[in-house]
């Protein structure tokens, strides 16, 4: 899908939530640097209004939210729903990254996340699920 | 997000290329946060049909004060951003901040840092946006000055651009600014290197940040001893007599504690002097019609290129020329002359 120039895909990884284990989202942070990607590390405890401001603001193909243990009940369905009011839902890619038990994983779907990784995935999956599902774009 | 109908227009599907520029412009003048995101990435994309959008918008440009934040990795430039940024919204200014990340790894990707945090959630009056060097350094002080336009057309009231200070190209990109203050932190080896790339030239205001740590005060002394030399060294090789004099700028040192915020209201005060002093002597006016140059050289560089580049297409092609050459039926000098030759007839005819 990814049609354009050399433009490189940019994407925005996001903690939200309380824990401080960012562990995982460095893992994926350098995975897609090396892919060739842009990559945006949103820091520490980002509520998901910062979260979408910053998805916006770096005008991102990619959104990927790392959490680490019930965080996607409330905060992920916040931040879509924010994406949705600016108008950005339909342009950003939104991945979650982290333990998330598999009939939420149904229900993150519904709302809209295109994929959920769970911990372990090899980073290649995860890069080359975003080259073939990345949103195209002028 | 003052202007919903714009965002959603153009997630249906209206691609960059169809967007009418006034229609941009408009959005962005409104305040519209996606349309200024978007400009930014076709800037740093260098998207066909940007440059009427940037037309538009430098007329709209000229208002901001633009500060650039530069200093070694790890000085504490992001966290000082953070402080000023909070202390701008304290004084009810706007803050748009462009974080530069020169490095280019051989990926052609970049983990472009954490991002300065927002502390208030919701707040329209700071825009954050992070640029990496894609691989040619050349190009992003355009793209970086380009930006700093478009976030000045878009209403903020300052401008801070974030980028490590190392070498000829970071100093280029911070040349975008009209203030520059240089991070420096306590004798660490740093501060040596920084000052050796030639960074030093370009301090309007010096910052000694972590004044915590141990040996900030002899960094200060250190840096008002080259403060000296610098002053005396200009003021001999030049003929000029007094008054240009009384008009030269000392930049001060100021000392900061960025993740306290101690120091931050003193280096507002220090930038707030350096632009008056701008203003008060014409020297903003200079480096802005230094700008203006600098942009009409880039442009009509670009411009000529591709002219060249259609000229030589025309004739067939580099390919074609070096097979020529090759086959010993003309030389470099002769092909040459003869791909210019149109382009100077049409210059004759005028
Ligand atoms: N002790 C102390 N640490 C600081 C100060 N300012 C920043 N730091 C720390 O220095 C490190 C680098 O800061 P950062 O803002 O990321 O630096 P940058 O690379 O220049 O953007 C972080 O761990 C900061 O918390 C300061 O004034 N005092
Ligand atoms: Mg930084």
């Amino acid at each position: 899908m990814h049609t354009t120039t050399d433009r490189p895909i940019r994407c925005l990884i996001a903690k939200v939530g309380l824990d401080g284990h960012d562990r995982g989202a460095h893992v994926i942070a350098r995975a897609f640097r090396d892919a060739g990607f842009e990559v945006v590390y949103s820091g520490l405890h980002r509520s998901p209004e910062e979260i979408v401001r910053a998805a916006i603001q770096e005008d991102v193909d990619v959104l990927g939210i790392s959490i680490l243990s019930g965080a996607h009940d409330t905060l992920v369905p916040d931040v879509i729903e924010g994406l949705r009011e600016a108008g950005a839902f339909a342009d950003t890619l939104v991945l979650v990254g982290g333990i998330v038990p598999p009939e939420d994983e149904r229900r993150l779907k519904d709302l809209g996340v295109a994929e959920v990784f769970g911990p372990g995935t090899p980073t290649d999956e995860t890069v080359a699920f975003v080259r073939e599902h990345v949103r195209e774009r002028v | 997000m003052s202007d919903r109908g714009m965002a959603d227009e153009e997630a249906e599907g209206m691609t960059d290329e169809e967007a009418d520029p006034s229609a941009v412009v408009d959005a962005l003048l409104a305040g519209d946060e996606r349309t200024l995101a978007r400009v930014i990435s076709r800037i740093e994309n260098r998207a066909e049909g940007v440059r009427p959008v940037l037309a538009r918008l430098s007329r709209h440009a000229g208002e901001a004060a633009v500060i650039g934040i530069t200093g070694a990795p790890g000085a504490g430039k992001s966290t000082l951003v953070d402080g000023l940024v909070d202390a701008y919204r304290d004084r009810d200014l706007t803050v748009g901040v462009l974080a530069i990340d020169p490095s280019s790894p051989y990926s052609g990707g970049a983990v472009l840092g954490d991002r300065i945090r927002m502390h208030r959630d919701g707040d329209a009056g700071v825009f954050v946006r992070s640029m990496s060097a894609r691989g040619r350094l050349g190009g992003l002080s355009r793209a970086a000055a380009e930006a700093v336009t478009v976030l000045d057309a878009a209403g903020f009231d300052v401008v801070l651009i974030e980028t490590v200070g190392a070498g000829q190209n970071e100093v280029d990109v911070v040349r975008a600014a009209d203030t520059v203050a240089v991070l420096v932190q306590p004798e660490s080896g740093d501060d040596v290197q920084l000052l050796k790339a030639g960074v030093l030239e370009i301090a309007d205001v010096f910052v000694v940040n972590k004044a915590d740590l141990e040996g900030a005060g002899r960094t200060v002394a250190r840096l008002e001893e080259m403060r000296r030399v610098r002053k005396r060294a200009g003021s001999s090789s030049g003929i000029d007599s007094g008054d240009r004099h009384d008009d030269a700028w000392t930049p001060p040192i100021v000392e900061t504690v960025a993740t306290t915020g101690t120091g931050v209201a003193d280096l507002i005060d220090a930038l707030d002097s350096h632009r008056e002093h701008l203003l008060a002597t014409d020297d903003l006016a200079t480096t802005t019609r230094s700008r203006h140059a600098a942009t009409i050289r880039a442009l009509l560089r670009a411009d000529l290129e591709a002219l060249l580049e259609t000229t030589l297409e025309r004739q067939g092609g580099i390919d074609d020329l070096v097979r020529r050459v090759e086959a010993g039926e003309t030389d470099p000098y002769a092909a040459v002359e003869s791909v210019v030759a149109p382009i100077e007839d049409c210059l004759d005819d005028r």
